[in-house]
């Protein structure tokens, strides 16, 4: 694992920069403020990282930290807060931060979002706080989740240091169904505010897609444990092995809390329906990286096997892409490459983990979209036959649809494959649950106030958005925390009957 | 945590345990599984309940040892934890309401085919069992399967009941005819001639499969089967097809995936298992 906040090149750095590293700091005048540079993220050397499974982003140092504090402008009207899905105050928290004052900065951060480890490595920093920060106006912006993380991880290892009084209880009830982001972000947000929460998870640890879909190299379980132990430690009980909609059903859920929240993500996988699908080396991205990061397969301890293959291809552009094409190189593949049907340009993942592939020597083909996998006599993936593409006119999406070129298909040699094209609701809660409205993708359907069509039932993440990012599920788990409480105080209601039309069958 | 309150060999491979696990007790349906992991760092791996005692809260898991995994399984003691056992999954067997019922069982899947056979006998069906081993000491859940039916009992060898396959003796009980639905759970291979030789006579038949699974909820796709060209998630839509259907060859190779693995593991663990003793 890697020791965060010991790097002593960029220390130097930083400190030759500044020249001004030591507590209760008095804040720089913004003129000199503007002078300094963006601290860069401390990484593991890409080539050793590449067969490695430590963390690749080394996080800063205090001194790198500091200064970062000091390029934030302190605005007075922050667009930042305004750009962040939870709504962190993050002027305030660099501000405490650059004080010297890290502890009230972790209080201020903390006050804000349940799970800052986990925000701090995987939000898309770039399209959100990060985008609208005046800095980046005239140069870079400030390293807002850098600073997140450096100040999260300082608040998880110093644990002592806060002794947070328990609220009064309020006798109410609550149960979360998934410990994903989101559910994770309400069961804190309820647990706060003095109700009694339990997850109900279907796997054997806590998580969700923290623990089982973002590998270890960007997101360390043991630091997703420690939030989760926090949550433990402040009252929440959690129960593992239990699948809503087989062991319980959501209906008696419902008979048993005060309030449910449904934040069971989109869990089915997407195959591509090309022939040679099922052949031997063929994952979808959610059992490869399964295999490898809740079993994890990468150990060879584990009992769980995962295929090692020499040339893998992964189909698809997202991060769940990029984590599967980066994993299959540090489990040794020798050609691990990303086949990706539109250009470069409308790749769907953060730009940091595109970056981070290629200099692990991840290479990228693009405008190429496979039409079968083919197989050798004894039912093995042998090679991806593929067509290429051209962009042609926007689609719904407003990005350039993929066109085939006529007789360009091609064959790309290889011996495993991952399908990494997206994910889809799953029914097995839905279906046992006649009251719930879904819409026709089987997603959830929900009002303003994250209420479904039963009574006292919320629901957030991707059960309602389909597959997006953690930080709108932990949104979603905020603001679905904060409408439950006002639903068990009396202050909301359930919402009116749609009409009958709409109205699920009873 | 699920406690073990008894175990029992009942072949050479075989071993029963009866495990704490109250909830899945109370709601299981015929036909449904659950996903076991003995402990840390253990696999997940889909096992069939075979029967429930709703008053004492338990379940009995019928176990061949094969793999690691599986061997670590049955070397626990009376008293021994399995830290995690999730469901009950699966959709439940559909039920006939009458007729005449044959519940063809080969090696552990005879304890698969057995709360099948159960349910169809309380819902008033006739049911006949053909139940198959290498020899007589391989031939297990003959008294239970008895308590719900005729039971013919087949060995290889012939030390036992009549000598030859299941197949054989399903082959005549299609002959006679009458007969509304064969329920066939065993080896691939076995499944699979059970199937071809009820094609013919236009019977139904279901078969259970027992395809690699991580989850057991469809997040996965590991288990995803051929039905009638149709790719199927083994977890949710089944473990129960229409043998008919079933692309068996392609079932068989995925099940070799890890073959490789789990030798290497096996013979790991042997080794090491040997030395403590």
């Amino acid at each position: 694992m890697a020791d965060l906040g010991n790097s002593d090149g960029m220390a130097e750095i930083a400190d030759t920069l500044a020249g001004r590293a030591e507590a209760n700091r008095e804040p720089l005048p913004k003129k000199e403020r503007m002078k300094l540079n963006r601290g860069a993220m401390p990484e593991q050397d890409a080539m050793a990282r590449a067969r490695n499974f430590a963390e690749v982003n080394l996080g800063y140092t205090e001194q790198l930290a500091l200064v970062e504090a000091d390029r934030c402008l302190q605005c007075p009207k922050p667009y930042c807060i305004d750009g962040c899905p939870v709504a962190v105050n993050i002027p305030n928290f660099i501000r405490l931060l650059g004080e010297g004052n890290i502890k009230g900065a972790a209080d201020s951060l903390l006050g804000d979002n349940a799970l800052p480890c986990v925000t701090g490595r995987v939000c898309p920093q770039e399209t959100q706080c990060e985008q609208v920060c005046l800095r980046a106006k005239t140069g870079t912006p400030v390293a807002i989740g850098y600073l997140e993380r450096y100040v999260a991880d300082w608040a998880i290892n110093n644990r002592d240091a806060f002794t947070a009084a328990r609220p009064a209880p309020s006798g109410k009830k609550v149960a979360i169904v998934g410990s994903g982001p989101a559910g994770l972000t309400a069961a804190g947000e309820l647990t706060k505010r003095g109700h009694k929460v339990t997850i109900f998870e279907a796997f054997h640890a806590a998580g969700g897609v923290l623990i089982y879909g973002i590998p270890e190299f960007r997101l360390p379980k043991d630091i997703v444990q420690k939030e989760v132990d926090r949550l433990i430690d402040d009252g929440v009980e959690i129960e593992p092995n239990s699948i809503i909609g087989k062991t319980f059903t959501l209906p008696e859920l419902r008979e048993k809390f005060d309030a449910v929240f449904v934040a069971v993500g989109a869990g089915l996988p997407v195959f591509m329906n090309v022939p040679g699908e099922n052949l031997k080396g063929v994952y979808s991205a959610n059992e490869y990286l399964t295999r490898v990061n809740l079993m994890g397969a990468y150990n060879p301890d584990s009992d769980t096997p995962v295929l090692r293959g020499h040339k893998v291809a992964v189909v698809g552009g997202g991060n769940v892409a990029m984590d599967s094409v980066r994993t299959a190189r540090r489990l040794g593949a020798d050609e691990s490459v990303c086949v990706y049907r539109r250009s470069r340009a409308e790749l769907p993942a953060r730009v940091e983990e595109v970056h981070h592939a290629e200099q692990e020597g991840v290479r990228f083909d693009f405008l190429v979209a496979p039409t079968e996998v083919l197989g050798d006599e004894k039912g093995w993936v042998s090679g991806l036959k593929c067509i290429r593409m051209e962009l042609g006119e926007p689609d719904a999406s407003g990005r350039r649809r993929p066109v085939e070129i006529p007789g360009s298909d091609f064959v790309l040699p290889c011996d495993m494959v991952v399908v990494a094209i997206g994910t889809r609701s799953n029914p097995l809660l839905t279906s046992t649950s006649p009251d719930l409205r879904i819409n026709k993708w089987g997603y959830i359907e929900i009002d303003d106030n994250l209420q479904t069509s039963m009574p006292g039932v919320f629901a957030g993440g991707d059960i309602v958005r389909g597959a997006a990012t953690v930080i709108l599920a932990m949104g979603d788990g905020k603001k679905a925390a904060a409408n439950i409480d006002a639903y068990l105080r009396g202050e909301l209601k359930d919402p009116e009957p749609a009409g009958t039309e709409a109205a699920p069958a009873h | 945590m699920h406690p073990i309150v008894s175990k029992d060999q009942l072949s050479p491979n075989v071993t029963r345990l009866v495990v704490e696990a109250a909830r899945i007790a109370e709601i299981r349906r015929p036909g449904q599984f659950v996903i076991v992991r003995r402990g840390p760092g253990s696999e997940r791996i889909p096992l069939t309940i075979a029967d429930v005692d709703r008053t004492a809260g338990t379940i009995s898991l019928v176990i061949q040892a094969i793999g690691k995994s599986t061997h670590e399984l049955t070397s626990l003691s009376v008293g021994d934890v399995i830290t995690d056992i999730a469901g009950p999954l699966g959709t439940p067997t559909h039920l006939l309401a009458s007729g005449h019922a044959v519940c063809v069982g080969g090696g552990v899947g005879t304890a698969v085919a057995y709360p099948i056979a159960q349910a169809l006998s309380q819902n008033g069906v006739k049911v006949t069992s053909v139940i198959g081993g290498r020899s007589k000491e391989w031939v297990i859940y003959e008294d239970e399967l008895r308590a719900v039916g005729d039971v013919i009992v087949c060995t290889d060898d012939g030390s036992y009941g009549r000598h030859g396959f299941v197949t054989e003796a399903l082959k005549d009980i299609c002959e006679a005819g009458g007969i509304d639905e064969v329920f066939a759970i065993g080896p691939v291979p076995m499944m699979r001639a059970c199937s071809e030789l009820t094609r013919p006579y236009a019977i139904k038949t279901t078969v259970s499969l027992n395809s690699i699974m991580i989850d057991g909820t469809g997040m996965c796709g590991g288990c995803r089967v051929s039905i009638g060209g149709k790719t199927e998630y083994a977890c949710c839509d089944g473990p129960e097809f229409d043998g008919h259907l079933v692309d068996f060859r392609q079932l068989a190779d995925r099940l070799n995936t890890y073959r490789e693995f789990e030798q290497v593991a096996l013979e790991r663990w042997t080794a090491q298992h040997a030395e403590a003793h």
